[in-house]
């Protein structure tokens, strides 16, 4: 079925000077090409273009199982695997008004905060390199490599574990995970503040990100800009006090509010989200309670009809889940609604009238992982 | 003020759009309303003070056989009261709908996603282009669609 | 007194005396002249290679050790190969040629970069008397020799006929023409307290003490202003913005490859090993060891440790500093750069000049 090309409405002029950055670009982080036009040094208007890494994630999912779904929910957005995962658990959890015990509600929290954790130090190391501080890159590997070595430990794999399932978890966690993670807990308190000291104090660091990339609480709201990006315009929007979900109605924890708006203002959100991180974990890991590690579920799940929604805060902001079924063990239509994609598009409003470097800066500090967007 | 529980939503919305009709036993509030009210009632939602919709959390699209029904679920930041609004496009050939992005700007998007996947265009959309896709590849989030060469069915 | 402390270092004038008494007996003075020529100038390549080296290799290493790693270690008895076995590489990589590049100003730009480079190096001392050039406004040639180098960097931005070489270029561009400014001030501070432009004469006035120390608090300042400016003009640090990787692939040298590419990465080395050179001469005494007034004994055991020594000592702590910036601090933008020169560092060397003039004047140096 072929259709006419439509015109874009965007009119290029002649003396315009594109440059096109992408879809490999060392800063991009992920297949995103950025039509930028220029004017000397500054941008005039930047659209992007996206679509190199769609799979199809929403329509596959129509022909597979609900456990099998969450293999695939895993490598939508990568850096928050687990939280992916528990949200379509719990929304089929949900769906068959399934109880889970005690002990896979706080596993699944803690699995949650580290994977925060793992996240928010690839963005900082990775937000470093592109400002060209490279050494900062190394300090948040290697940090991170800790966490994931708690991950294989206990699932096999580093990054994707697809560990949650309709109903609790695959397997009961190592033994070793409860003292690994209090001593991580005890070696990173040491090394956090040393991230302050390579990156957040430097004058060269805030002259390249305050004042930069400014969004106030009204346009992070029309674009729906959740996660630490909101967040650092004074838009509350953390899923976890909203509506509570797992054990976090357990913990004591606050919710970083920030009114900066600016790339600076969002560097610190995140900086101060991986302290409560740290205290989220501290207040459970001690606490895990003995019990299954599943509810008791069917062999073939299938859900009653009717739709069903979940929302859960990965690393990024706000993921939610929209399941359409119709009785049968594959799901009739399920929508992903995916933080970064709506983080995307508030790019164009927030960079004109910067400058090239900038470009990079903000689109570091809203932290995209472009799988997310593309589904 | 509070946040308003789904018999005052109801009565709310009847006075906007006489002709909403509620679903029951849903798992969150949910209002369907004929094609051509959708906008008033998208611009009633977000202005009225006791309301308040503000933030659109997800804007997409379902394939019933019969018809095409567009999803909408919004929520208001400051009373946190959540909502789903739903419109039946009963053609299939070429659906077309008001576009809210005038009252939600990442609607934009999520319509611009919802063309590509399944064909709805929507009037007065500031650029209504396709996203992931190229301009010849059908709408793969259809029920009836079929890709000889790429998709396999079991 | 000056000249009766330093005439204890041995000379090296007279084993350059010999050589040239040695080739006027075997040949007229028009083949002297040219001997001596290809001779100085096989030297200079060779050391221009095997310095520009080993500042590969230790630049990697001390960027792995600041960053919590290795480094280079297999190549070799600790890595040392390293830099050899990437260059063999790079030769042996084709050259891509560009169709709608200007073939003549494409080719040309390297070997003016390198060709600057070099002029530039002849005019160091390395030891009393070892100094290819011995100009009396040394300091001035240094200058005007390596701004050749600009001209190098924006041909090839320019004959690269591709929009991230152009855009790499113009900063470049930008940025090293407005760091000469401080670059040169600087340096005139010291020649205010010295009295000469030529270097070797620098050097002797320094051998009660080196003008880092005498000049008290100018000449210190002088020196912070020399090391932020220099690493802008190579190029470098947080200045790096014309070859930021992470923004528009490589600047300037993008389309360039195999031993092209080989030639502008050895020149900024080198320009490194200059400007660090330079600074060790000017500020830190060059190959004069560390002499503190009039303390015989102490300046007699420090005369112990060759003069050669002591120059590549102080030129590698300074290329040692240019390197730990390079690695700790984040990038500044372009605007960020030329207000960091116009703003603060022109008017601050400015002012100093005229403190150091006032100084000199009143005799309140050491």
């Amino acid at each position: 079925m072929s259709e006419e090309i439509i015109k874009d409405v965007i009119v290029r002029e002649d003396e315009d000077y594109i440059v096109n950055m992408g879809p490999q670009h060392p800063s991009t982080h992920g297949v995103l090409r950025f039509e930028v036009c220029l004017k000397g040094e500054t941008i005039k208007y930047v659209i992007p273009h996206i679509g190199y890494i769609h799979r199809g994630i929403e329509k596959m999912c129509e022909a597979i199982t609900y456990p099998q779904i969450i293999h695939l929910t895993d490598r939508m957005d990568y850096l928050s695997a687990h939280m992916n995962n528990e949200a379509v658990c719990l929304c089929v959890e949900d769906a068959l008004q399934v109880e889970v015990p005690e002990r896979v509600k706080y596993i699944r929290t803690i699995l949650d905060e580290l994977n925060r954790l793992a996240s928010h130090q690839l963005w900082w190391c990775a937000f470093g390199m592109d400002l060209g501080a490279l050494t900062a890159f190394f300090y948040g590997l290697r940090d991170r490599e800790h966490i994931l070595d708690i991950f294989e430990e206990s699932f096999g794999s580093r990054l994707l574990h697809s560990f949650n399932t309709p109903g609790g978890l695959m397997h009961d966690v190592h033994p070793n995970f409860q003292n690994r993670t209090k001593e991580f807990i005890k070696y990173f308190r040491k090394k956090l503040p040393e991230y302050d000291q390579l990156l957040t104090g430097n004058v060269i660091f805030q002259a390249r990100a305050k004042g930069i990339g400014y969004m106030n609480r009204e346009t992070a709201i029309a674009y729906g800009i959740t996660g630490p990006s909101g967040r650092g315009s004074n838009f509350a929007c953390d899923v976890r006090k909203i509506a509570p979900y797992s054990a976090y109605d357990k913990v004591e924890f606050k919710e970083i509010l920030l009114d900066g708006g600016d790339t600076f203002a969002r560097y610190k959100v995140r900086m101060a989200e991986m302290w409560e991180s740290l205290k989220i974990i501290e207040q459970l890991v001690d606490n895990i309670p003995e019990g299954d590690f599943t509810a008791k579920m069917k062999p073939i799940i299938k859900l009653p009809v009717g739709e069903y929604f979940k929302r859960v805060e990965t690393a990024r902001g706000e993921l939610a889940v929209y399941i359409v079924s119709d009785g049968n063990k594959t799901p009739y239509r399920i929508k992903f609604r995916s933080p970064n994609f709506s983080n995307l598009f508030v790019m164009n409003e927030l960079v004109a009238g910067h400058k090239i470097a900038d470009l990079i800066a903000i689109s570091g500090s809203l932290d995209l992982v472009i799988p997310d967007i593309d589904r | 003020m509070t946040m308003l529980n789904k018999q005052e939503l109801t009565e709310l919305i009847l006075k906007m759009v006489p002709e909403a009709t509620f679903p029951e036993g849903t798992q969150l509030t949910e209002v369907i309303v004929p094609a051509d009210k959708l906008l008033l009632l998208a611009q009633g939602l977000k202005s009225h003070k006791d309301t308040d919709f503000d933030y659109l959390i997800s804007l997409t699209a379902v394939d019933f056989i019969t018809n095409m029904t567009m999803v909408y679920h919004i929520e208001s930041v400051q009373y946190r009261h959540l909502i789903v609004i739903k419109t039946i496009l009963t053609d299939r050939v070429s659906p077309v709908v008001d576009s809210v992005s005038s009252v939600w700007i990442t609607a934009e998007f999520h319509e611009r996603e919802v063309f590509d996947l399944f064909g709805i265009r929507f009037n007065n959309h500031p650029n209504m282009k396709r996203l992931f896709l190229e301009d010849d590849y059908g709408y793969p989030l259809r029920k009836d669609f079929r890709d000889e060469i790429n998709i396999i069915e079991r | 007194m000056n000249k009766d402390m330093s005439s204890k270092l041995y000379d090296f004038s007279t084993l350059t005396g010999s050589i040239h008494a040695g080739l006027s007996n075997m040949m007229s003075p028009g083949w002297v002249v040219f001997t001596e020529m290809i001779l100085i100038g096989v030297i200079f390549l060779l050391c221009f290679a095997l310095i520009g080296l080993y500042l590969v290799y230790l630049e990697r290493k001390v960027c792995a050790i600041i960053q919590n790693r290795i480094g280079p270690n297999r190549v070799g008895k600790w890595g040392l190969m390293q830099t050899l076995a990437d260059f063999i590489k790079l030769i042996m990589k084709e050259m891509i040629p560009i169709r709608k590049a200007d073939h003549l100003l494409f080719n040309l730009a390297p070997f003016i970069v390198i060709t600057s480079t070099i002029m530039a190096m002849a005019a160091l001392p390395l030891a009393k008397g070892l100094q290819a050039i011995d100009f009396n406004i040394g300091v001035f040639y240094i200058m005007a020799v390596s701004s050749i180098g600009v001209v190098g960097i924006l041909i090839a931005g320019w004959s690269s006929n591709s929009k991230y070489s152009l855009i790499g270029a113009m900063r470049s561009g930008a940025q090293i023409v407005s760091y000469e400014l401080s670059v040169g001030l600087s340096l005139l501070a010291i020649v205010v307290f010295s009295g000469t432009m030529s270097l070797s004469g620098i050097i002797e006035s320094q051998a009660n003490g080196w003008w880092i120390f005498k000049g008290h608090i100018p000449a210190f300042i002088a020196f912070i202003i020399f090391l932020i400016a220099s690493t802008a003009e190579i190029n470098r640090g947080p200045f790096d913005l014309a070859e930021a990787e992470s923004e528009l692939t490589a600047g300037f040298h993008t389309e360039y490859s195999g031993i092209k590419f080989a030639f502008f990465y050895l020149a900024e080395y080198m320009n490194m090993f200059i400007v660090a050179a330079l600074g060790a001469t000017v500020f830190l005494g060059g190959w004069m060891p560390f002499h503190v007034g009039t303390w015989e004994g102490f300046n007699h055991i420090m005369d112990f440790i060759p003069p050669m020594v002591w120059f590549f000592s102080k030129t590698l702590f300074i290329i040692l500093i240019i390197m730990w910036f390079k690695w700790t601090f984040p990038r500044l933008r372009i605007d960020q750069l030329l207000t960091l020169e116009w703003k603060f560092l022109l008017p601050i060397s400015l002012v100093n000049i005229v403190v150091i003039a006032f100084i000199v004047l009143m005799h309140w140096h050491f």
